[in-house]
């Protein structure tokens, strides 16, 4: 399991390399989000894969009595998750500006400074 | 003497502060620093008779071995005074020259600032603080040559002068650096205690090639002698000041500064002697063919240098002799000449000796001053070129080796020489009067004075050589030649060669003066031979340089997104993909793969479908749907793999950026592909090979034991300290409280980013 995850990572991270390289603003985006995943699951799959034992103390318990998965990879993530959401809207929404006033979606338009808005 | 030194860095800070209630009102108190240093310097004139000297120690930073020691012994006393006494004549002169000038005060504020340089590299006994000093010279020496700086070429001359003379500092502070480790100190004075410590090292000869760079480029040797004539578009006060006496002298007095201490060995008097010798020829011969006067100048100001660095080369008593006393000469006579062509410039506005002749009706004093610069230059009985020149003579005749050859060059050279002494100091003068010359009046005699009192001291000299003999000449040679040299200077020597070779130098030089006129045409014909010059070279070379930056850089830096994300990318997983391919051995434990169940093997599929879909699909809405698909399906790995928190945000995130994203789609254009099929393969092939990298990355990672300490920490003691079970809710809210709250910060500030970008209204007439 862990290989086809390793080999959906570097799918991952692949498209969106590619969509990131694209002249489309909204294909930038769609690559950006990709990667972000791709981070994310890379993150994942590095804390050990741990089947049916999420890190919650069972009612009763202190501590631990049997193994858990790694804890401390699921906070990174979901820190991540959230702060890529706030990329993820502020840039569809800056696009979405950028198509308003310049009537394009070609980033190699957007090369010079100078031009009226 | 630190107040010496720092007292024109002091008076150039002050500038701006006192320069309206003083300027306006004591416009001569300017002068005073030159001239209350000059009489400093006289009146310890006593105290360095023979091979004395004053040591003046002062720490700075003790630690890195620099200190603002100072050392004034015969040489650095030759120096300061010239500095000095030629300073003091300079800035009286520019009071009148520059009159009315809107920067006047400004210029005195370069001025002093590089009066104060020079002063600190002729007395610095410590290496760094000398180098200090020295790139100071160039600095201030850079405004003062781009004074005129709304003219093109005086901002290029002035870019030339630094570029050279500071990259020639470069190399010297290598040579320096580099001393201080060989010899354990920075300081001059121990060094001289101890020469043979550096002549025995191994970096000897580096090091000397390293002197020799920076001293030629501020000496103006050939090949680096080229910012010389250009350094000529400066005003002709700064001229004077600079290449007479200071600056170009500074690479003079650093290798007769060194003498001691790395000289006498063949690698050093060689490659002096020969530097020297094409110099002083090749500028000597170059100044025949200049009409302009400050250019024959600038040619002869090279030959001499050239004869200076030629005879410190010989390394004989007589010819260090010779050069101590050329030093003085030329400054006295060459200041007086470019003070005299600035007068020429001043009042009949033009430089050019084709048409000037017969000022001396107009301007006796001046004309007065002009012979006895020329004939002192020419080297005529009684004035200090005689003495130089004897000196001179003599040491080349008593030399070993070569002596017929480098007499016959140093003849040639003084010939020419005395050709354009009399071409600037003579010929403007004497003969019918001229067109140009008709208008010009009588200058003011802030002008003229100076001048004739640098031509008193050329005949005063040159009549009672007993005034400076044991006085200035004898400790100048004592600090050269680090030992005690005995000589006494004398007008008449008997008859002997070097009196029939001056006899044969003066009228060879007369007659060429004659018969030989500089004239256009043959400007020209030498002009054809410019593309071969050093200076051509270096403008090719500069011009290829900056063609080469311009090509570099609009590769690198194109404003194009894609392009640097390319070249990022490419060089990480080069970088990355070389040490992964050499040596690294991928090995798989089976032992750590878990099974694959059918539900999860079904999402597999639907991701790997999904990512091809999002990626190759024509259909915007298509796109964005499988990109939901892509999150869900990435929530549910993290569902089956024991991480219900994430799980739930990503839904909940997938699903709004979904939205978001359905909710703009209308106001987005369709969807293009702008990019043609190479370019996208070449893509393809770029991010392929990223992924591949990435995924082998992760499973050399996956296979390294991960070390879980940290993790225990929180899961042993999220309840026990935080009284909470599940372990990751605990760590962002509680452990690392902090890094949330700032992380919601972050999600606030793109919310206010969202809205005032939905709600921003950049025209106002239109309203959405």
């Amino acid at each position: 399991m862990e290989l086809l995850l390793i080999f959906i990572i570097g799918l991952l991270h692949a498209s969106g390399i590619y969509m990131l390289l694209r002249r489309s603003m909204f294909k930038m985006i769609i690559g950006l989000i990709l990667l972000g995943n791709g981070v994310n699951m890379l993150i994942f799959l590095l804390g050990k894969l741990t089947k049916g034992h999420p890190p919650v103390i069972e009612d009763g318990a202190k501590i631990f009595t049997e193994i858990y998965a790694d804890p401390l990879p699921q906070a990174l993530i979901l820190t991540a998750i959230v702060i890529g959401f706030g990329l993820q809207s502020f840039a569809i929404i800056l696009i979405k500006r950028v198509y308003q006033v310049l009537k394009t979606d070609d980033l190699d338009e957007l090369n010079s400074t100078d031009e009226e808005i | 003497m630190i107040l010496a030194v720092l007292l024109g860095f002091i008076f150039a800070i002050g500038t701006p502060l006192w320069r309206r209630i003083l300027f306006k009102t004591f416009p001569y108190l300017y002068s005073a620093v030159p001239v209350l240093l000059f009489i400093y310097f006289v009146s310890k004139l006593p105290e360095i008779n023979g091979s004395n000297f004053l040591i003046e120690t002062n720490s700075w930073i003790p630690q890195l071995g620099i200190d603002l020691n100072f050392r004034l012994d015969g040489l650095s006393m030759l120096f300061s005074l010239m500095i000095t006494g030629i300073g003091s004549l300079v800035f009286i002169y520019t009071s009148y020259y520059l009159k009315g000038h809107n920067y006047l005060d400004r210029f005195y504020a370069y001025l002093s600032m590089f009066m104060a340089s020079m002063l600190g590299v002729v007395l610095s006994d410590n290496l760094i603080t000398l180098f200090i000093f020295w790139e100071l010279t160039s600095i201030s020496s850079f405004f003062l040559i781009g004074f005129n700086n709304e003219e093109e070429s005086s901002r290029k001359s002035a870019l030339t002068a630094l570029g050279i003379t500071g990259l020639g500092g470069l190399f010297m502070l290598v040579a320096f650096i580099w001393i201080g480790a060989i010899s354990g100190t920075y300081s001059l004075t121990e060094m001289m205690s101890q020469p043979e410590v550096l002549k025995n090292s191994s970096a000897y000869f580096w090091i000397i090639i390293l002197i020799f760079i920076g001293a030629f480029t501020k000496s103006a040797q050939f090949p680096f002698h080229f910012w010389l004539p250009g350094a000529m578009k400066a005003p002709t006060p700064v001229s004077t000041y600079l290449h007479s006496a200071t600056m170009v002298k500074a690479g003079i007095f650093l290798l007769a500064r060194f003498t001691p201490i790395l000289g006498d060995s063949p690698e050093w008097n060689w490659t002096l002697t020969i530097i020297g010798a094409v110099t002083m020829t090749y500028a000597a011969v170059h100044s025949l063919f200049r009409t302009d006067l400050k250019s024959i100048l600038a040619y002869s100001t090279i030959s001499a240098l050239g004869i200076l660095v030629f005879l410190i080369g010989l390394g004989t008593e007589g010819a260090l002799l010779a050069a101590a006393l050329f030093i003085l000469t030329h400054a006295l006579y060459k200041a007086a000449l470019f003070l005299i062509t600035g007068i020429i410039d001043h009042e009949t506005g033009t430089r050019e000796i084709l048409q000037l002749s017969g000022l001396k009706t107009k301007m006796m004093p001046v004309a007065i001053a002009g012979y006895i610069a020329a004939l002192s230059s020419a080297g005529l009985p009684f004035l200090l070129g005689f003495l130089s020149k004897e000196a001179m003579y003599d040491a080349t005749l008593q030399l070993p080796t070569a002596a017929g050859l480098l007499t016959f060059l140093v003849v040639l050279t003084k010939i020419c020489l005395l050709v354009a002494g009399l071409w600037a100091g003579f010929k403007p003068f004497s003969g019918k009067i001229s067109e140009a010359s008709i208008s010009a009046k009588m200058p003011s005699p802030k002008l003229w004075i100076p001048t004739i009192l640098l031509g008193c001291l050329s005949l005063a000299f040159g009549i009672f050589p007993g005034l400076i003999d044991k006085t200035l000449i004898l400790p100048v040679l004592n600090s050269i030649a680090g030992y005690e040299a005995d000589t006494y200077l004398a007008i008449w020597h008997g008859f002997n060669l070097a009196l029939g070779l001056s006899i044969l130098t003066l009228v060879l030089g007369t007659l060429l003066f004659i018969y030989w006129k500089p004239s256009p045409g043959k400007i020209k014909a030498i002009e054809r031979y410019a593309s071969l010059s050093p200076e051509n070279l270096v403008n090719v070379l500069g011009k290829g340089f900056q063609a080469f930056a311009e090509k570099w850089t609009s590769f690198f830096q194109n404003g194009y997104l894609r392009n640097y994300v390319i070249t990022i990318l490419l060089f990480l997983s080069i970088m990355v993909g070389y040490r992964l391919f050499s040596g690294v051995v991928i090995y798989l434990d089976w032992n750590q793969i878990s099974e694959i169940t059918t539900s999860e093997f079904v999402v597999v599929f639907l991701m790997v479908t999904s990512i091809f879909f999002v990626v190759f699909s024509k259909s915007r809405t298509a796109a964005i749907v499988a990109l939901g698909v892509i999150g869900f399906s990435n929530c549910l790995f993290f569902l089956y793999y024991s991480a219900p928190d994430l799980a739930m945000t990503q839904f909940s995130i997938d699903t709004l950026t979904v939205l978001l994203f359905m909710l703009v789609l209308f106001k987005l254009p369709l969807n293009k592909t702008f990019s043609s099929v190479p370019i996208r393969i070449r893509d393809a092939v770029i991010s392929l090979f990223f992924g591949a990298l990435i995924a082998i990355l992760a499973l050399e990672v996956f296979e390294e034991s991960s070390i879980r300490e940290v993790s225990d920490y929180y899961a042993d003691n999220a309840y026990i300290l935080a009284k909470g079970r599940n372990v990751v809710n605990v760590i962002l809210v509680d452990f690392r409280g902090f890094d949330t709250m700032v992380e919601t910060a972050v999600l606030v500030i793109a919310a206010i980013g969202v809205f005032s970008l939905m709600y921003l209204n950049l025209n106002p007439e239109k309203k959405d």
